[in-house]
């Protein structure tokens, strides 16, 4: 019997030892095999400041054969227009409302929100055109009357950038402008565009609206251009990264915003840290207090539990959200709602003239259906939460559906131990 | 102590006195609904230096923006909330302009815009998620005390249960429009979420009761032979320390976190307060008076 306890004692000495290796602020990344996995606290939006954003998709002249296409193909957009923005750990993904379909896009840790919404939501769809062969017909299909579609498109870029008009002159106006480069289709078809449009302008276009059109002087067949107009700087350079990202294969408009300063992030968690640790030491002291030594053991294992649970945190990893400090914070007070039903067990056995280990083997035994049943309530509705909510809500239920079921595993291995050793060597004194 | 003789459930009436309170309040202040779930957007902004604003000049500087439904109001020594029918990314910053060339400099903390779409969404979604749960609840502990005594029904335990908490629940909204009218509180995703996790935690104690009816009903129990109300009444005595310690520890956080912690989740916490309380309450002298009326027909 000894043996057994000493074994998992060793057992939870091994998994404490873990816990704290890994919550450690300078703790270990994983390496080895393929794992190589940065372990760290992800914050969430409304911690570490930053933007999300719900997209609800225009769908209005997409065939719904080609609906599901159209949105996987917007979302990659989106990724490779956050990517250009160099925000670490973006979250993109499918939503919907109702029969509604969207794109969420949670951005963390970024400073200027609205640069970002402007990169990220804008269609971008780039087409060149020319005009009809004969304007007294009228029609064209272009964005304005008298002008045709020639086929040729941000598709067939094969990257853009941003250059200065004067860059090869000595000229003080050096302008910002933007650099084409074109695939073997794109080229190909940008010689025949400007083969037989020598003399005339061909309009290069953005969303519906007119950027430039220059005059053809003659064919160009290298597969370059370049789109001048009144740019800033950063306007230019968002424009690139749009056109090097590809053009939304579906409009987007925003349904739901949330941005947050990084100054408010920084005051929650401070808070929040404190209301913690407080939290954990006024439950610590009352167990202590009304249970004595079986109080100071749960207080012992409450502590071994939250270093697990934020272990727990950065392994997965989850993101912690302001509601999700708050969802952990509340476990700490449920999990020894564990405890306090195994001790009154306890405490029932002794009466009835059983031994001290008896009545501990019987108090955890009978405890823990009560335990799980009532656990499992909770964990149902957390469940609930997580597959019908979002955002803040989503890291609440989370962050607390780990918590009940770590506390149940404290409770039943932790405690158990613990009471056992030192109750035993209690009573050989 | 018997807590279960006929001549004593004056409890009944004390909640029933509460919830009619809470229904009249509910129906002369309303809740009011954050954007969640009427859509509209939010500003938050942050002075530092200035002692110059107040909720006038802020309304002069936008008196000429056309904004619909504006309402301001101050959190803390400088922080300023405009709460307003929905706008987009360029509207906030003419506001946000106007404010800082007419009153003075400001920080922009918190931007949030909810559309139809989403609110409609969320509305249907958070009312679905709370019947679900109750269902759910229901359910689960008809199943986890499905092995009973011939005379005892699991489905009666279930609603018992499901009953106390909506009477919980109930409490909880007639509070909270109180606490909206004075508070200004609003109901908004985390107050459902409040709700949710009331429903979750507030059983606790009704399954620890039901579970010890149910073991002294059991042929080697002292008290099988009595009748249900002298065992729900022992048993209700047996688990009174426990049902008090267990809440009591997350009231103990609850409280923590009310002083401690952030604005924003400030009338979460208070909601789970009064869950807990409540539902530490209704356990003992709601669910279990109706399971053993409802079994004595």
């Amino acid at each position: 019997m000894k043996k057994n306890i000493i074994t998992k004692l060793c057992l939870i000495l091994i998994i404490l030892a873990l816990a704290i290796l890994i919550d450690m602020p300078s703790g270990p990344n994983l390496k080895f095999w393929f794992i190589d996995k940065k372990l760290d606290i992800v914050q969430g939006l409304d911690l570490a400041g930053g933007v999300h954003i719900e997209y609800e998709a225009d769908f209005s002249k997409i065939e719904t054969a080609n609906q599901k296409q159209a949105l996987a193909g917007a979302i990659n957009v989106i990724e490779k227009r956050v990517n250009g923005l160099g925000v670490s750990e973006p979250t993109i993904r499918e939503t919907s409302y109702g029969d509604k379909k969207g794109i969420s896009v949670e951005l963390a840790g970024i400073k200027n929100p609205k640069e970002a919404l402007d990169t990220i939501g804008k269609t971008a769809e780039l087409t060149f055109e020319e005009q009809v062969i004969d304007p007294s017909q009228g029609g064209g299909d272009g964005s304005a009357p008298g002008w045709n579609l020639t086929g040729l498109t941000g598709a067939h870029l094969a990257k853009a950038d941003v250059t200065f008009s004067g860059a090869n002159s000595q000229s003080i106006n050096n302008k910002p402008q933007i650099s084409l480069k074109f695939n073997a289709e794109g080229a190909r078809r940008f010689g025949e565009i400007t083969a037989r449009n020598i003399g005339k302008p061909v309009a290069i276009v953005l969303d519906g609206a007119l950027v430039s059109a220059p005059t053809v002087q003659n064919e160009i067949s290298a597969g370059d251009a370049v789109i001048t107009g009144e740019f800033t700087l950063k306007g230019a350079r968002e424009l690139a990264l749009q056109l090097n990202s590809g053009a939304l294969p579906v409009p987007l408009k925003v349904v739901s915003e949330r941005s947050i300063g990084a100054t408010l992030g920084n005051e929650s968690i401070q808070k929040s840290l404190i209301a913690g640790i407080i939290g954990l030491l006024v439950v610590f002291v009352y167990m202590v207090f009304y249970y004595r030594l079986s109080g100071l053991i749960a207080g012992i294992a409450l502590i071994i539990y939250t270093l697990i649970v934020l272990a727990i945190f950065k392994l997965i990893p989850i993101t912690l959200t302001l509601s999700g400090i708050a969802g952990f914070i509340l476990s700490i007070g449920a999990a020894v709602d564990a405890n306090i039903l195994i001790f009154e067990r306890t405490k029932e056995e002794l009466k009835q003239g059983n031994s001290l280990q008896e009545a501990i083997e019987t108090g955890f035994d009978r405890a823990w259906l009560s335990i799980r049943d009532s656990n499992m309530a909770s964990i149902i509705t957390a469940i609930i939460l997580i597959w019908l909510s979002t955002g803040l809500v989503r890291g609440f239920a989370i962050t607390l559906l780990i918590g009940i079921l770590v506390s149940m595993f404290s409770a039943i291995t932790i405690s158990k131990t613990l009471m056992l050793l030192i109750l035993k060597e209690k009573l050989k004194k | 102590m018997n807590l279960l003789g006929r001549k004593k459930i004056w409890y009944l009436a004390i909640s029933g006195i509460i919830i009619l309170t809470g229904i009249i309040s509910l129906l002369i202040f309303k809740l009011r609904l954050g954007i969640d779930f009427v859509g509209g957007s939010i500003i938050e902004i942050e002075t530092k230096q200035n002692t110059n604003f107040s909720n006038d000049k802020i309304k002069q500087a936008l008196a000429d923006k056309n904004i619909e439904n504006l309402s301001i109001y101050q959190i803390g020594e400088g922080g300023w909330v405009l709460k307003m029918k929905e706008i987009d990314e360029n509207k906030k910053n003419e506001i946000i302009n106007a404010i800082k060339n007419k009153v003075g400099e400001s920080e922009e903390r918190r931007f949030e815009t909810v559309g139809p779409t989403v609110s409609q969404n969320l509305r249907q979604k958070s009312i679905f998620a709370i019947i679900l749960a109750m269902f759910a609840i229901i359910f689960y502990i008809a199943l986890a005390f499905r092995r009973l005594p011939k005379f005892l029904s699991p489905w009666k335990f279930g609603i018992s249960a499901i009953i106390a908490l909506v009477h919980d629940l109930l409490i909880v909204l007639g509070a909270f429009s109180i606490l909206s009218h004075f508070w200004g509180y609003e109901i908004d995703s985390m107050f459902i979420t409040a709700l949710l996790t009331i429903l979750g935690f507030s059983v606790h104690d009704t399954i620890v009761v039901f579970d010890r009816i149910r073991e002294n009903f059991h042929s080697n129990s002292p008290y099988s032979g009595l009748d249900i109300e002298s065992v729900a009444n022992y048993s209700l005595v047996q688990t009174m320390g426990r049902s008090l310690n267990t809440s009591l520890t997350i009231i103990l956080v609850l409280i923590v976190m009310l002083t401690l912690g952030g604005n924003t989740i400030q009338p979460f916490i208070v909601a789970m307060l009064i869950g807990m309380i409540t539902g530490t309450y209704s356990s003992i002298f709601i669910a279990t008076p109706i399971l053993v009326f409802w079994h004595r027909k």
